[in-house]
């Protein structure tokens, strides 16, 4: 009885299976086409017939060649992991548990640069880089880029910190731990799951920009991939080799989707618990 | 700002620490090599935590807002450097700048469009998988991959879905008898704009709906049960009942739409460039073309984006007060 009800249950909600996964196709589409049309035949690319990776051939010996551009892409991503999470652990554990003259005032000017826009900076950051020497730099770019990255990470790592209990870190202290022993050893460990997210974050931030390096980067064999890939595009004769587009699109994506599959249900609890308590 | 029980009641130690001030732990008996940091005074021990990031923030965000500020109001180009004050001439020539209209009213136009789209399409979709079972969790898996892309990569994406020669789009269409001549994506002003808003909602509505699902976890169970047993149906209960209680987070929601798609680039920067006929110049890349491309006139270009900034705030200010006058 029951086995036959769930039956037709079933059968009735028929169309709502259909509609609901017609829908996750329609978001997946694009990047299974794009994976499937990079190492398809096609006119006009590298890969005329037959199977193959004959786009990624063109993209390998691209101007400095990926293996160029995809070396300075990790380089930048992961310096601005490191500056983030290194700065923003320091800043949230100071903003969480110390007092000091000027706390307030430098938390709420850390989180105004999300209220200016990216372009307005960025025009005095270019001539800014220049005059420090950091002009053409990947350091100079991962230093932006970890500005860019502040608000979001100080917030997340000061509500971390605070949700640490305090007894935790008195005990440390009270068995004589200095404060800089107490986070490393006790509050650290405490807070990882905010470390995660803001290094997630920064990297995905870092990989997928594109008008910081798009300004402040404008010699062609130190651009991160996104900017070459789009040069790629107008590079042979005019003609847009749309084959090694796709392929630098899979190489660009295949990171990030990796990434977030593993981390997914890290990713949306840790932005679903730090949205709820913001 | 958040779980102020921890920073605003002290907890016993706390107090005994804040008075043994520059005395160093005279409440508490120094043992062990490690007693020499905590002479250092606990507010000094704060600064010094936080030292990394107020560098970071004086550098690199102070810093370049006064000297984007002296920028706007100085002749000011990109090879030749800062050869003077010449204020309020930037300004002038800004705000006279003949693609400086066509610009803001096709960034408006845009903003709008998307706003309303793409946070309908996320409140419908978070609707949907609102709800933990296996297939609403593959579902939400599904529409959230899109959001791990980058913006530039996802635009690279379309550009070759849109693109003429490697589009699977149009041959479909032919094939399924829905038009007689391709499709072109990007070719007419309208199109281009269309296809642009098509490729944001595939990018973002995953984002917008985790947004909004935390929102609907909000809603107490019981709210919907009392509407339920007073005979209410679906569509009172979403109307009465869902719609008023997620509105703080529909406007955070609008907000951050609002204000990413007044600032939209990398999108038209790499779908259209522009075109056609610059029909689809958005304000930001106004202000690149000003800096980096044919003009090269930084401080022209730095007098928009300050422009740009205080629209900006001036909107936003007005955001959260309308936010807060309706929560009153």
């Amino acid at each position: 009885m029951t086995e036959r009800s769930t039956g037709v249950q079933a059968l009735a909600r028929t169309p709502y299976y259909v509609l609901t996964g017609g829908l996750a196709i329609l978001f997946l589409f694009p990047l299974v086409w794009a994976a499937v049309a990079s190492v398809s035949p096609q006119g006009g690319t590298a890969q005329t017939d037959g199977w193959g990776f004959g786009n990624y051939e063109t993209l390998a010996t691209f101007q400095a060649g990926i293996g160029r551009y995809l070396l300075n892409s990790t380089v930048v991503s992961l310096l601005a992991v490191l500056f983030t999470v290194s700065i923003s652990m320091l800043g949230g554990y100071a903003f969480a548990r110390f007092r000091f003259p000027g706390k307030n005032v430098l938390f709420m000017i850390t989180l105004a640069i999300l209220m200016v826009p990216y372009a307005t900076l960025l025009i005095p950051l270019y001539v800014l880089l220049n005059a420090l020497g950091l002009q053409n730099s990947l350091l100079g770019l991962a230093l932006v880029l970890t500005m860019f990255q502040l608000p979001f990470a100080t917030f997340m790592m000061r509500i971390s910190f605070e949700a640490v209990p305090r007894e935790l870190e008195e005990a440390a202290l009270v068995d004589g731990c200095g404060t800089f022993r107490a986070l490393v050893q006790v509050l650290v460990p405490a807070v990882k799951p905010g470390l995660i997210t803001v290094g997630l974050f920064a990297f995905l931030a870092a990989w997928n920009d594109f008008i910081a390096p798009l300004i402040l980067i404008s010699d062609s064999s130190k651009v991160p991939l996104p900017l070459a890939v789009a040069n790629l595009r107008g590079q042979v004769m005019g003609i847009v080799d749309y084959g090694a587009t796709e392929a630098g699109v899979v190489v660009l994506a295949l990171p990030c989707v990796v990434l977030f599959l593993l981390l997914q249900r890290h990713y949306v609890r840790g932005f679903m618990s730090g949205a709820l308590k913001g | 700002m958040a779980n102020t029980t921890h920073t605003t009641i002290p907890t016993v130690p706390e107090v005994a620490r804040r008075r043994a001030g520059r005395g160093g732990g005279a409440r508490r008996p120094v043992t062990g090599p490690s007693g020499r940091a905590r002479r250092v005074p606990r507010s000094l021990q704060g600064w010094l935590y936080a030292a990394p990031t107020a560098v970071m923030v004086l550098i690199f965000f102070v810093v370049p807002i006064l000297l984007v500020v002296q920028m706007s109001v100085s002749d000011w180009s990109l090879f030749a450097g800062n050869r003077g004050l010449n204020a309020p001439d930037n300004f002038v020539d800004a705000s006279q700048h003949r693609l400086l209209w066509p610009a803001v009213t096709f960034t408006l136009k845009y903003t709008v469009i998307t706003t309303l789209i793409l946070l309908g399409v996320a409140l419908g979709l978070a609707l949907v998988v609102q709800e933990s079972t296996r297939w609403k969790n593959g579902l939400r898996t599904a529409i959230l991959v899109p959001s791990a892309l980058g913006l530039a990569s996802a635009s690279l994406l379309f550009y070759a879905l849109y693109s003429p020669q490697s589009s699977p789009i149009n041959p479909a269409l032919a094939a399924l008898g829905v038009v007689d001549r391709p499709v072109s994506f990007l070719g007419t002003p309208d199109s281009a704009l269309w296809s642009t808003v098509f490729l944001i909602v595939w990018r973002f509505a995953g984002f917008y709906m985790l947004l909004l699902m935390v929102g609907l976890q909000g809603i107490s169970g019981d709210v919907y049960e009392a509407a339920r047993i007073d005979g209410a149906n679906r569509r009172q209960i979403f109307a009465r009942i869902t719609l008023p209680l997620l509105r703080p987070s529909i406007a955070l929601c609008t907000i951050l739409c609002v204000t990413g798609s007044l600032l939209a680039f990398d999108q038209f920067f790499i779908l259209t460039k522009g075109g056609p006929d610059n029909s689809t110049v958005t304000i930001v890349q106004l202000v690149y073309n000003m800096a980096f491309a044919g003009q090269n006139h930084l401080g022209l270009a730095a007098a928009l984006s300050v422009m740009v900034l205080v629209a900006l705030l001036a909107l936003n200010a007005l955001q959260f007060r309308g936010l807060r006058g309706r929560e009153d």
